[in-house]
């Protein structure tokens, strides 16, 4: 229903609108706001909490941007979206930017005619079952029941690994994330996959989340990043380069607290140029100079954000492994600000 | 004198296209028929410019491609090897299915319901319209969620039936236990039901099927030439042969004498080893929840049509049949329904096409139709949203006016014949 008046809706914006010509970066200044595509609703990643302000990993690339642009980070609004209308929310220009746990494929960059900027986590599908099933593999989930969430790539993965380990399995295919956790949770499937990450923040959110294991097979890469439309270039760079802003913050040791302070009295011309204390870096691509600098003021660098919805000590409890800085054994890499 | 005044025989001009009444209503069609041509040639183009300039021009070759995932009831064979056309073809069944069963069901109920609405027993006519109201003024929606979720949560695991050797030594019996003699098992995940094998059957299942079929058609036509006779022979003679015993020979000899050959034996579900029933077949809760709710939700929308065709049958029929000596029942059977018809069919078509199209809420209760395949999953994986939805409708529209067509069929022939 709601998704159906939504493909009325973008059918008939296709059929009598012309396309949108209009940059974004100008759409985006004109209205004084941030549309993000945000998930319905996972906790850590990507959901409001008990006072209805978003909060997440990836809802804190969204005000990173919003900072950056419009200089304030509270100027986002989000709009939740499932699994399955979250592409044709950003092609047909209900939101700007898609940060929702994401996975970049060839098909979704090229034939889905979307651009995805950057990886800002490095995930693997994974499976969650009960405990007391005594399931310590998913090899042994011959036969089993396993919901899955619709028109994901998790889908496509779950379909090769039961073949290519030549067992069975029953699939339910449920629309949203909320719909296959209630199914799992009421027995209805016997094992609950998505990336890991995903399931650690099912998990968190389990009332006996001790009953629960997540089993150690990772089946696929599932790099999550940020998206957007093809086509406007300007637009891409702005959202890539907020993140390795917040990479390169990281690295530096610029964090949320110290950073009026660090520009002022670096030295360092890379830090110097990021911060919009030198150069005109900013202007280059329609924002200010001092952007970048006003995005690690919202929300912190990547490090910060990271530990703040995800890391160890949340319910989460996420550890960095590929997600740690290049010079801490992990893949996260900004090329040089310069 | 003439009264009627010849038209003037000279030549046909430009301006009688608008001024001359004979022409002016077929200048105005023909003009408006081009409007509407132009209005819908200027969407057609105008959706293929925008995909083409957003460089997805419209095609339909995504139909040929791996599918790559798997679907939960697959009535046709269907691996996640095979294309996404065949996907479409695997919901366009289950959809086809869940129409089917759902037309039958909420037929019978509401022929009981309407015929006992009007019931002279206060508390069942009351009680039926309890159900009507209660049923026609909720969203079909919110029926599936009622029942889909309490099947889920409230029925037990695969797991609660199991039977293990702990268990056995120590003498208690498993959480749950199967009905119907051991035979039928109601869990979270869907009812199992006993399934038929055939020890000696033919190679393909369809080809058994096929033979079965034929048997009863074939039954069934013997014994419909049985009784045409015995109307013939009652109508010369006055007197109807007996034909009863040998209508249930010809009706069931044979097929129990063609199922006995093929070593026929019900294929009883088995509590699971490991997670899930062994053999058996599995009806999802899914398809029993869709079931249920659209039965039940359109069936008493055919009850108040029901009810409407019998109380437009004049009430002189059936004092004129309770003055023959029918009895009630047979007064509502011979007389009463058969003129209802005539009221009931065409608003019963719309009905049937209702439900068939609500068959596309089943993707509330995960239930893999034509919209869960074609229009979710395959829709998702390959980005063609416009095409789909196209493809979708083509598909609804064709089995809406087969429905229509068959329907209007069957109403001419319940029509009154007049000559």
């Amino acid at each position: 229903m709601k998704k159906s008046v939504f493909f009325g809706a973008l059918a008939a914006t296709t059929l009598v609108a012309g396309l949108a010509g209009a940059a974004t970066l100008d759409e985006v200044k004109a209205r004084g706001e941030l549309l993000c595509g945000s998930n319905t609703g996972l906790t850590g990643f990507g959901a409001p909490d008990a006072s209805g302000n978003w909060a997440g990993f990836d809802v804190d690339l969204c005000r990173a941007v919003a900072a950056a642009v419009l200089g304030d980070p509270t100027k986002v609004r989000f709009v939740p979206l499932t699994g399955d209308i979250r592409f044709t929310a950003l092609q047909s220009g209900e939101v700007d930017l898609l940060v929702r746990n994401s996975t970049w494929t060839f098909s979704r960059d090229s034939e889905l005619a979307l651009d995805f900027v950057a990886v800002n986590y490095y995930d693997g599908q994974g499976f969650m079952v009960r405990k007391d099933l005594g399931v310590s593999s998913a090899k042994e989930l011959d036969g089993a029941t396993v919901c899955i969430q619709s028109g994901t790539t998790t889908e496509l993965n779950l379909a090769d690994f039961f073949k290519q380990n030549n067992i069975t399995y029953q699939p339910v295919n449920v629309a949203d994330d909320t719909e296959a956790q209630r199914q799992y949770v009421a027995g209805a499937c016997d094992a609950y996959t998505t990336d890991v990450s995903g399931l650690a923040a099912s998990r968190a959110t389990l009332p006996d989340a001790e009953n629960h294991v997540i089993l150690p097979e990772i089946i696929s890469k599932e790099p999550l990043g940020p998206v957007v439309r093809h086509g406007d270039n300007n637009w891409a760079d702005i959202v890539r380069w907020t993140y390795y802003a917040l990479l390169i913050a990281e690295e530096k040791g610029i964090t949320q607290a110290n950073v009026n302070e660090v520009a002022t009295s670096t030295t360092d011309e890379e830090i110097r140029r990021l911060l919009g204390v030198s150069g005109d870096m900013g202007v280059k691509i329609g924002l200010q100079n001092e952007s970048f600098k006003n995005a690690i003021l919202a929300v912190g660098n990547y490090g910060e954000i990271f530990a703040r919805n995800i890391g160890e000590g949340t319910s989460i409890n996420l550890a960095r492994g590929l997600n740690a800085l290049w010079t801490q054994g992990g893949l996260q890499y900004a090329p040089p600000f310069r | 004198m003439t009264m009627a005044t010849d038209s003037p025989r000279d030549g046909f001009r430009l301006s009688m296209l608008i001024y001359d009444s004979r022409y002016r209503a077929l200048t105005i069609q023909l003009f408006v028929l081009a409007l509407f041509i132009a209005v819908i040639w200027w969407l057609g183009s105008n959706l293929q410019n925008n995909l083409a300039e957003k460089g997805r021009p419209l095609s339909f070759d995504f139909l040929w491609s791996r599918a790559g995932y798997d679907i939960a009831q697959t009535l046709i064979p269907y691996t996640n090897d095979s294309t996404h056309f065949r996907a479409m073809l695997v919901g366009l069944v289950n959809t086809l299915v869940l129409a089917f069963f759902g037309c039958i069901f909420a037929t019978i109920i509401g022929v009981i319901v309407g015929v006992l609405r009007l019931s002279k027993n206060w508390l069942i006519a009351r009680l039926m319209t309890i159900y009507v109201e209660i049923f026609r003024n909720i969203p079909l929606l919110l029926w599936i969620l009622l029942i889909f979720v309490p099947l889920g949560e409230m029925t037990p695991g695969p797991n609660a039936f199991r039977l293990t050797d702990e268990m056995v030594a120590s003498g208690t019996l498993p959480a749950a236990s199967m009905l119907f003699g051991e035979t039928v098992a109601i869990t979270n995940r869907g009812t199992y039901i006993p399934g038929f094998l055939f020890d000696r059957g033919f190679e393909s299942g369809w080809l058994t099927t096929l033979v079965i079929l034929a048997v009863i058609l074939g039954s069934l036509f013997v014994h419909f030439t049985l009784t045409a006779r015995a109307r013939r022979v009652q109508e010369d003679t006055g007197v109807r042969p007996t034909t009863w015993w040998k209508s249930l020979a010809v009706l069931f000899l044979p097929l129990a004498a063609l199922l006995w050959a093929m070593g026929f034996h019900l294929d009883i579900p088995q509590p699971p080893t490991r997670f899930n029933f062994e053999g058996g077949v599995l009806l999802q809760n899914a398809f029993v929840a869709m079931l249920v709710a659209l039965s039940l939700y359109t069936g008493a929308f055919i009850a108040e049509i029901v009810r409407a065709g019998i109380l437009a049958v004049s009430r002189g029929q059936t004092e004129a049949a309770y003055a023959l000596g029918l009895r009630p029942n047979r007064t509502m059977r011979l007389v009463v329904l058969p003129q209802a018809l005539r009221v009931i069919i065409p608003p019963l078509i719309s009905q049937f096409l209702n439900l068939t199209k609500n068959t596309s809420l089943g993707i509330a209760a995960s239930y893999a139709d034509l919209r869960g395949t074609l229009g979710g999953v395959t829709l998702n994986q390959t980005g063609r949203e416009v095409e789909a939805m196209l493809l979708m409708m083509l598909i609804y529209l064709s089995i809406s006016l087969s429905i229509s067509a068959l329907m209007n069929v069957y109403n001419r022939s319940v029509q009154l014949k007049e000559r």
